[in-house]
């Protein structure tokens, strides 16, 4: 796949910093260490904040809004981001009335939010994303992933703008997290920026419902042929 | 073992991982996202950098400082992983000016620790445990029969190589290969295989500084 890429070293903040002076008016971009919160000062109000790793770009940053997400904390591509940045955009947006952490149920993401929300001296909660279907829910492992997470986003943003409190907010969030399940699909994974090649290769008429960056791979994803007749394996 | 030792044996680690980056990142790509070299690395540059602030501390505040670091770096699983075995390390160590091989033993099986309550994994499961678990039962067991350091040296690479290789015959229960099911099979984990290549890299750095397995508690 042919990109456009300065220094892959600096693609992170980079990408961030093309998107925050497109929307100068919407995005502040703190670079040291790399969080993105919302332009405006919002009200008192609970502070949703998502961290998830780059790699769906501009995905997470682009739901920074009014009755949207206060905070998100972008990690390297394909890896999660990390505690001091979680703390540091907890701290930037929080505005007395607490923060919830909305995150996607991979491992990596569940232990540096862990983290950071032991080191919080505010008063915080966590939303836990998993309704990806594609992956049964199992006794052991980790379970389902998160595949979307706007939708939390939305409401518990709407919620939070309309004067919920931080404990509402949650509850909210776990409701929709219940009642949604999603799936992605998509013919040929990902490419690494730093190399050549796929994370893995798919032939181009079946579909993978994987996420983006493995599919094909994962147990439990479904596969459907060229004439749509689905299998999981 | 002084705080000069503690980056030495990282820096061996550093070049160790550089000098492995084809086969762990092909491990990773088999069986992992794919992200697992570059972060280690970087965490590794990160800790090379800041070699003066290290100095001049006592081994317990340079693991802390050393565990934080990685924290902030590294990300992914492997970032509070690796930041809580170091940090672990330093909690154990408070109060100890210069461990011995007993001392230092006591606080690598605390690291060890946290690295299976961070993330709820235990042994068999296919993940980096499967050779730091092994490898730090053996190393308390060593110290106690007062191995001398050729011997000791030797069989914690025997066993972390051993242990590396068991990872191939795994399912994985943990980690991001847990996704795969059996698929995972025959392939070696890419996190057991950079602890041996730390550990190796360890061994072979310490056993010729005098100062490492000295005992001066």
């Amino acid at each position: 796949m042919k990109k456009f890429v300065n220094d892959v070293e600096q693609l992170l903040a980079e990408s961030l910093q093309g998107m925050a002076a497109a929307h100068s008016d919407l995005l502040a971009l703190h670079l040291d260490p790399i969080f993105v919160t919302r332009r405006q000062p919002p009200q008192p109000k609970v502070a949703p904040d998502l961290g998830r790793r780059l790699g769906h770009e501009p995905l997470h940053c682009g739901f920074i809004g009014k009755g949207m997400l206060d905070a998100a904390c972008p990690g390297q591509v394909f890896t999660s981001p990390t505690p001091d940045q979680m703390l540091a955009a907890a701290l930037e947006v929080d505005r007395g009335h607490g923060v919830l952490f909305i995150v996607k149920n991979y491992a990596g993401d569940v232990m540096n939010f862990q983290m950071a929300a032991e080191m919080m001296l505010q008063p915080c909660a966590t939303v836990l994303v998993n309704d990806y279907v594609a992956i049964e829910r199992s006794t052991h492992g980790t379970g389902r992933r998160g595949g979307r997470h706007a939708d939390r986003g939305e409401v518990v943003g709407a919620a939070a703008e309309a004067g919920a409190n931080l404990n509402q907010c949650k509850v909210v969030g776990d409701r929709v997290n219940s009642r949604t399940a999603s799936m992605g699909v998509a013919f040929t994974a990902a490419p690494c920026p730093r190399r050549a090649g796929r994370l893995s290769t798919s032939p181009t008429t079946r579909w993978n419902s994987a996420s983006a960056s493995t599919a094909n791979r994962d147990a439990g994803a479904a596969r459907c042929g060229r004439h749509g007749n689905w299998s999981t394996s | 073992m002084n705080t000069q030792d503690i980056i030495a044996a990282l820096e061996a680690v550093h070049a160790g991982i550089l000098a492995n980056e084809d086969q762990i990142e092909s491990l990773d790509r088999a069986i992992g996202d794919g992200d697992h070299f570059i972060n280690v690395r970087r965490g590794c540059e990160a800790i090379t950098a800041m070699k003066a602030e290290l100095l001049p501390l006592p081994p317990s505040q340079a693991f802390s400082r050393i565990g934080m670091k990685l924290l902030s770096t590294i990300g992914g699983a492997s970032g509070p992983l690796i930041g809580s075995f170091f940090i672990s390390m330093g909690r154990d160590l408070e109060g100890t000016a210069e461990p011995d091989e007993k001392r230092f033993a006591r606080a690598l099986a605390a690291g060890v620790q946290a690295i299976k309550s961070r993330g709820k994994a235990e042994l068999g499961e296919k993940t980096m445990l499967d050779v730091l678990i092994p490898v730090s039962r053996l190393l308390l067991r060593l110290v106690d029969e007062g191995s001398d350091r050729d011997t000791l040296c030797a069989k914690l690479k025997q066993e972390a190589e051993f242990n590396m290789l068991a990872t191939r015959a795994m399912i994985a229960t943990k980690g991001r290969a847990h996704f795969l099911g059996d698929r995972a099979l025959g392939h070696i984990d890419p996190g057991a295989k950079t602890s041996q290549v730390a550990l190796f890299a360890v061994c072979d750095c310490l056993r010729d500084r005098p100062s490492a397995l000295s005992p001066t508690d």
